[in-house]
């Protein structure tokens, strides 16, 4: 197998969330495509551990760990934010518009 | 056993792994462009559990179980089903719902391939033609480019990389705290 | 010598009497006129000291060769005032030194050791007395100096000036003494005296100027003097018209005098000093066309002041002074202030002219024409002082002629003895008009005063035939030296020039003026009164004065009788005199020769004046020439020469109507013209062009360039604000896309770049 189409694989997946996280709207859609980058990165990892040695596995570890614990924190954030607005719409959070 | 690995090393497309490879490849692809697309907000979550099961299936392909595994218990078992309790919670429309986008499509299907764009054109460049190589489980704990066991993952978490595995403890610790104080009533 | 080195005392004097007059002159019991007869008195008696001093100076008398030592080591000449003359003179004081050593004893050539080399290179020509160099004494204080040029202002003693100073001081006592009773009682009595002292102390100082510096301040000073007595009765309007003509007409003659003592300085290598002037002059030092040009300024001058023709028209003019002015100014001294720049000046001119050799000359034909048209227009004037104003012009043109053909002791002597004569005869008119309530028309207003003023009928009939020449009143030798001097009479030996055309108009000139003056006496002696009141004769101030006058008029020829009369000898030790004591002889004059005297044409010229008087005689006495009475109102061409004689040459026409209103008005007007439309039209259309530019500048650069840009640059920075605020629009997601597309960009640049 070669290298580069796991690397192409992740990139095909990091360009989609990217996508996914400058349009959608709602703000539990962009954290979900927030894990589709996170994952995407995470399989260039995996593949290269294959190539150069243990560190890449360790390090997806630790990822998926804090890929979890981000979204948890995310989450309560949302929560919030639509305790106080009603809506998760993220377009309406301009505070800081300039 | 050997030729598995003679196999699974190869290039050829018509290998089993490359075959499997391509097949979930195709899989996953769709079911992101699903996650993104879709108008409906479950429908966006189920997806999403079919790009990370692909995930975890590719670590497979790559001799990563213990990462797979890893993949499927906390990603599938835990952080869908977080997405799911914040649609609920958030009271998400529930069905096809047209509000779901903003209207920056262009902007973002041109950060997206010009993301895309360079990121292949380095990888392109830089790997071309590099071959994974698979070796045989020998019993040997760690050794540069094997391929990994879960023994071996286990002793590097614990033995080098001890610290950041103990920081990644606190860090989870205080996202757990955090969530909580940020998400409860009072 | 102290008189020479101290002359200056005397015109102090003189100002030191103008000023007391002014301060306390209204004050005394005489009204300050006893103080200016006491200064002038004073003046007079030291200007005579220093002419004994010179008599004797002049011919290295006693005085030198008791103190030889003493006055040979004296430097007669002050290195300062006249640097060249007194190196040249101290040069041949060494030469005399040496020569007096080895010829000791011989007391002919140089007994007096100290003389120069002219000693012995001018073996006596008359009498066998030897030419003694002259020596003036100069002494000078610095006035001011510019860069290397000094002017200084000092005294130059020499015959000249010192015949002038008694001359001035004489003839001014004399003034004087008549003034004050014949303007006793004015109106500014005072003020008259004090401007007569001012007069006498500016001809002194002219006199004496050792500067051409000085020459002019005193050639102005006497100027403005003559223009303040002219007008001393200003609240009649002629007088003050006399007095500004007088001033301006001599103002035109200045611009020569200005440019002449110019071209002198740069001549002479930037010296005023006359001495220096006269020496480089005689010496050929200075270029001829140089000598020409300067003579040629300096003859407008003396054309002016002095009454040459053309601008001789102030002096008629100017007798609207008082009387006694007139005489002292007019007659006597102020008018022969020209003929001394001449005189002082004379190697400029006999270089300049080339007088020696020649038969025409500029200053000769001056003089000339004007003495035989000044005499012509004295035939149809009605006003006694106007006859004698013309009679004045006449004689100065003889001097001037003279001075032009190269007689200059001549001149000088008939200047001398015109002084006496002429003043006499305007004291004398002065004396007619006391009696005829001051009228001076003698054809309206005179006649038969014959038996009633006898003092004034002869003193002035002695002074007529002084002026007309009869032998032996002065009149006829100064004049018969003048005519030998043109060298035109044949037989004439010894002159310096043959000036045909000269003998001949002054022969006329001669004739004219027998002829007008027998006419004036016929007009106020003879015949009924025809004025008013009771004429009678005039005090002892007045008739005292008169008889001087006659007197010296009288003797004053036998001064400068001639060595020889063709048909007895004159003794040596009586001959020349006056020559002796005025002409240089040395550095710095010429050396001129004199004619001899000529029998015949003194026998000429007395019977020219002889025959003017018959004809005048005969006319107005006898009545004779009937055909000639009234000529003029019945002959077309008498007429007209009358009316052009009576128009005095059409000349006052000239200069008033012609010149002045052409200046006035045309000339006046193009310049105004010239101003307003050009200059001015320059001037403002500059201005206005630089409003408009400015405009221009402001409309277009200003306001759309330079604030365009600022205002550009504002837009700029609100526009670019305006594009640029959109990127803070406070929603992530495009924060998000701009990390993203950042991040790409420079991995694609290290990529590239790197990879």
């Amino acid at each position: 197998m070669l290298l580069n189409q796991f690397l192409l694989l992740s990139a095909i997946l990091f360009s989609i969330g990217t996508y996914g996280v400058i349009v959608r709207k709602n703000g539990v859609l962009v954290l979900m495509s927030i894990e589709l980058i996170l994952n995407a990165v995470n399989i260039n990892l995996i593949a290269f551990s294959t190539y150069w040695g243990l560190g890449g596995q360790v390090f997806a570890l630790f990822v998926i760990a804090v890929a979890a614990a981000e979204v948890g924190v995310g989450l309560a954030i949302v929560l919030l934010i639509y305790r106080n607005r009603r809506s998760i719409d993220i377009d309406t959070l301009d505070e800081l518009k300039g | 056993m050997s030729n598995l690995l003679a196999a699974a090393a190869s290039t050829s497309f018509a290998a089993p792994a490359n075959v499997a490879f391509a097949v979930l490849a195709v899989f996953m692809i769709a079911a992101a462009v699903r996650v993104v697309t879709t108008k409906n907000v479950v429908h966006a979550a189920l997806w999403l559990v079919v790009v990370l099961g692909g995930v975890g299936i590719n670590y497979l392909l790559l001799q990563a179980e213990f990462v797979a595994m890893t993949q499927f218990l906390v990603y599938l078992g835990a952080v869908v089903v977080l997405f799911l309790f914040g649609t609920m919670l958030t009271r998400a429309p529930l069905g096809v719902s047209d509000d779901l986008d903003n209207n920056q499509r262009g902007l973002g299907i041109f950060v997206g391939v010009l993301l895309f764009v360079v990121i292949a054109f380095a990888t392109i460049t830089m790997f071309t033609n590099d071959k994974l190589t698979f070796e045989a489980y020998d019993g040997r704990v760690t050794t540069a480019g094997s391929n990994g066991r879960t023994q071996a993952v286990s002793d590097a978490i614990f033995g080098s990389y001890l610290i950041p595995f103990e920081v990644v403890s606190v860090l989870l610790l205080a996202a757990l705290i955090g969530a909580i104080v940020l998400a409860r009533r009072d | 010598m102290w008189f020479f080195t101290h002359v200056w005392i005397i015109p102090a004097l003189m100002v030191l009497s103008f000023l007391v007059i002014l301060l306390f002159g209204k004050r005394m019991p005489k009204k300050g006129s006893e103080i200016g007869i006491l200064f002038v008195g004073i003046a007079f008696v030291l200007a005579l000291a220093t002419g004994a001093n010179w008599w004797t100076w002049s011919r290295g008398g006693p005085e030198v060769t008791g103190k030889a030592s003493e006055a040979a080591a004296l430097s007669h000449v002050q290195k300062e005032c006249a640097p060249v003359a007194a190196k040249e003179y101290e040069e041949s004081q060494e030469e005399g030194k040496a020569e007096a050593a080895e010829s000791k004893g011989t007391k002919e050539k140089s007994g007096e050791g100290a003389f120069g080399r002219s000693v012995a290179a001018k073996a006596s020509e008359k009498g066998g007395e030897p030419e003694i160099a002259t020596r003036p004494v100069v002494r000078c204080l610095t006035w001011f100096h510019t860069g290397d040029d000094v002017m200084t202002v000092g005294t130059l003693v020499d015959g000249q000036s010192v015949l002038m100073l008694i001359v001035v001081t004489l003839i001014s006592l004399l003034v004087h003494i008549f003034s004050t009773d014949y303007v006793g009682g004015d109106r500014r009595y005072t003020h008259y005296f004090a401007f007569l002292s001012l007069f006498t102390a500016s001809m002194l100082f002219f006199v004496l100027s050792e500067s051409t510096l000085q020459m002019i301040v005193g050639w102005e000073l006497v100027g403005v003097c003559s223009f303040a007595l002219i007008g001393h009765w200003w609240e009649e309007k002629p007088n003050t018209d006399a007095a500004l003509k007088a001033f301006l007409t001599n103002r035109v003659g200045d611009i020569g005098l200005l440019v002449g003592m110019s071209v002198l300085f740069f001549g002479a290598g930037r010296s005023f000093s006359v001495l220096d002037v006269n020496i480089l002059a005689n010496e050929g030092a200075i270029r001829h066309v140089v000598l020409l040009v300067a003579a040629c300024c300096l003859i407008t001058a003396v054309m002016s002041k002095s009454g040459q023709f053309v601008l001789h028209t102030w002096l008629p003019d100017a007798m609207a002074g008082p009387t006694p002015v007139s005489a002292l100014i007019h007659a006597a001294t102020m008018v022969v202030a020209g003929i001394y720049l001449v005189a002082r000046l004379y190697p400029v001119f006999f270089s300049g002219l080339s007088i020696a050799g020649s038969s025409v000359n500029l200053l000769a034909v001056i003089g000339a024409v004007t003495a035989l048209f000044g005499a012509l227009l004295a035939f149809v004037q009605k006003d006694i002082k106007k006859v004698l104003a013309y009679s004045t012009v006449s004689q100065l043109g003889f001097m001037v002629c003279s001075l032009g053909v190269g007689a200059w002791t001549a001149a000088m002597f008939h200047l001398f003895t015109h002084a006496f004569f002429k003043a006499c005869l305007f004291l004398g008119a002065g004396s007619l008009s006391h009696a005829c309530h001051h009228s001076f028309n003698m054809v309206d207003d005179m006649g038969g005063l014959r038996k009633i003023m006898p003092r004034t009928f002869w003193t002035y009939v002695i002074a007529t035939g002084a002026l007309a020449g009869i032998f032996p009143l002065s009149g006829f030798w100064s004049k018969d030296e003048i005519l030998a001097g043109t060298g035109s009479f044949p037989g004439t030996e010894g002159a310096n020039g043959s000036y045909h055309f000269m003998l001949v108009m002054m022969l006329l000139a001669a004739f004219c003026t027998a002829a007008y003056m027998t006419r004036t006496i016929w007009y106020a002696f003879f015949g009924e009164f025809r004025g008013h009141g009771h004429p009678h004769e005039s005090g002892p101030r007045i008739t005292v004065p008169l008889m001087i006058l006659a007197t010296l008029g009288a003797v004053a020829g036998l001064a400068n009788l001639p060595p020889s009369l063709q048909i007895i000898d004159v003794p040596s030790g009586v001959a020349t005199r006056f020559e002796k004591f005025v002409e240089p002889v040395g550095l710095y004059f010429p050396a001129i020769s004199h004619a001899g005297f000529n029998l015949g044409l003194a026998l000429l010229s007395l019977g020219v004046g002889i025959s003017g008087i018959v004809v005048s005689y005969l006319y107005f006495w006898k009545g004779s020439f009937r055909w000639a009475q009234g000529l003029s109102s019945r002959n077309k061409l008498a007429g007209r020469g009358k009316k052009f004689l009576e128009n005095k040459y059409y000349l006052d026409w000239l200069y008033t109507d012609v010149i002045v209103r052409f200046v006035k008005y045309p000339l006046a007007n193009a310049a105004n013209w010239f101003n307003q439309n050009v200059l001015d039209g320059v001037v403002n259309g500059v201005g206005r062009g630089a409003v408009g530019t400015g405009r221009w500048v402001y409309d277009n650069v200003d306001q759309k360039v330079v604030d365009g840009t600022v205002n550009g640059i504002g837009a700029g920075a609100s526009g670019a604000g305006g594009v640029l605020r959109h990127l803070q629009s406070g929603r992530i997601q495009q924060y998000a896309a701009l990390f993203f597309i950042a991040a790409a960009v420079l991995t694609g640049v290290f990529v590239v770049a790197i990879g």
